[in-house]
């Protein structure tokens, strides 16, 4: 259950914000989270209506973008997009593959008031 | 969690940082472990770790949080080009036109969630790199024969190399216990309701060890193979230990820690002869999740396969004695340097 640390480093983050830009009150949390991060999306959803109670962001609306899983390759040579870090690759099968992105856990915007 | 230290609900117990029982989280965080820094260009200066760590020296990484941290909002102006062509101006999303009323807005954050994990983590690294100590993160399920191997590890080691143990359980000191019959010294952080270690428990417990120069440093993290995959502690390798008496295909259940390792120690291998183990199947299922990953077979028990852990260790034990060193040397080189033009001046 490390998302419920995820989910205080997120309240962390908004927090921070709503200091040094001086807002109130958060109606969205956008967060950008990769395929392969290992972040269980419910959980952490959970989570995070736990953790924002009582703050700024209570009752924020949380948005999950997942950004796609994506690998490099050595048999191919080429960029492939992949769901799970044991994938093989989608192109010729091995599994010569090694991540190149979406492993991100992001906190990308908020809307505030 | 207590947001200052870390501590889940104040049960986080680092062994000699207690919280007092009536302000569990009244601690004014006074660890000044003075760090003395060099830069590329020889200056050095020296300053005490403060808790935010605002001395960010690792400037990569976070060239977007730079500017936000700064205070530098950019706040995006929505304006909406109609069909018409006329423009928008002064919208949010909930059309309020009064002027000084309250307005919905954007801010942008583009901060990463373990980015003050990572901060920890990175002043960690710093530390060791600069004190030439070479840390290896141990990770495992629990039951695997981690605390075993380590004994037997410290044991092999300690007449030839410093050394010293960060332990991490849930509960109780047993495992800390263990390795100080050994010997060798060794702090037990309970993270209470954690399932991981994070980077800033790590710098309490240094604090603590008081760790001489050219030492290897073992943290054994809590005994889980999902959470501890995720925060870096600033160690030089993680390292995960699976044993044969437990499914070959962990690799494929737990695919983010196998990843996350740089070695995968197959422990337990004397007892193969009794069980259906496939060692194969096993280290292909490893390196389908990463190609990279190197692999020994091990026992702690028997002591087979410990030679080759062992040099692995001592070797990445020399690598960071030697970087130290180096910069020592570069700095007694330009203290040379500076001298000779001091004298000139004279």
């Amino acid at each position: 259950m490390h998302e419920m640390s995820l989910a205080e480093g997120i309240l962390q983050i908004v927090e921070d914000a709503a200091r040094s830009q001086g807002f109130k009150r958060v109606k969205e949390v956008r967060l950008e989270i990769g395929a392969l991060s290992g972040v269980e999306a419910d959980a952490l959803t959970f989570c995070l209506d736990v953790v924002l109670k009582g703050g700024v962001a209570d009752g924020a609306r949380v948005e999950l973008e997942k950004l796609p899983g994506r690998g490099f390759c050595l048999d191919c040579g080429e960029t492939v997009i992949i769901e799970a870090l044991y994938d093989a690759c989608p192109k010729c099968g091995g599994y010569q593959v090694q991540t190149t992105g979406g492993t991100e856990m992001r906190v990308k915007d908020l809307l505030v008031e | 969690m207590c947001t200052v230290c870390g501590c889940g609900q104040g049960e986080t117990k680092i062994e000699g940082h207690d919280h007092g029982q009536d302000q569990p989280h009244d601690h004014p965080h006074e660890h000044t472990h003075a760090h003395e820094h060099t830069h590329a260009d020889g200056t050095t200066h020296s300053h005490p770790h403060a808790h935010e760590h605002s001395h960010e020296h690792t400037g990569h990484d976070h060239g977007h949080d730079a500017l936000h941290a700064a205070g530098a909002a950019h706040e995006h102006i929505h304006y909406h080009e109609h069909a018409g062509g006329h423009l928008h101006y002064g919208l949010g999303p909930a059309h309020t036109h009064a002027p000084g009323m309250s307005q919905e807005r954007m801010v942008q954050i583009e901060q990463d969630i373990l980015g003050k994990n990572n901060r920890y983590a990175a002043a960690n690294r710093q530390w060791f790199t600069e004190h030439g100590v070479f840390a290896v993160n141990l990770l495992s399920s629990p039951g695997s024969g981690k605390t075993t191997l380590l004994v037997k590890t410290i044991e092999a080691l300690k007449e030839r190399v410093n050394l010293a143990v960060v332990e991490g359980d849930q509960q109780t000191s047993h495992d800390a216990d263990r390795i100080r019959a050994t010997g060798a010294p060794a702090i037990q952080i309970n993270t209470g309701k954690g399932c991981h270690l994070d980077a800033h428990m790590v710098g309490h417990a240094l604090e603590r060890l008081a760790l001489p120069d050219d030492s290897l440093l073992m943290i054994e993290n809590v005994g889980n193979l999902v959470c501890p995959a995720t925060f870096d502690l600033g160690e030089a390798h993680k390292v995960v230990v699976l044993s044969v008496t437990e499914g070959e295909d962990k690799p494929l259940k737990y695919p983010d820690m196998f990843h996350a390792a740089d070695l995968m120690l197959l422990n337990k291998v004397d007892l193969l002869p009794h069980l259906s183990f496939d060692v194969h199947k096993c280290v292909e299922y490893a390196r389908r999740v990463n190609p990279k990953i190197e692999v020994m077979h091990v026992s702690a028990t028997s002591g087979e396969g410990l030679e080759r852990w062992l040099a692995w260790l001592t070797d990445g034990l020399d690598v960071a004695i030697a970087a130290r060193q180096r910069n020592v040397d570069l700095l007694k080189r330009r203290i040379a340097e500076l001298e000779a033009l001091l004298a000139a001046k004279k």
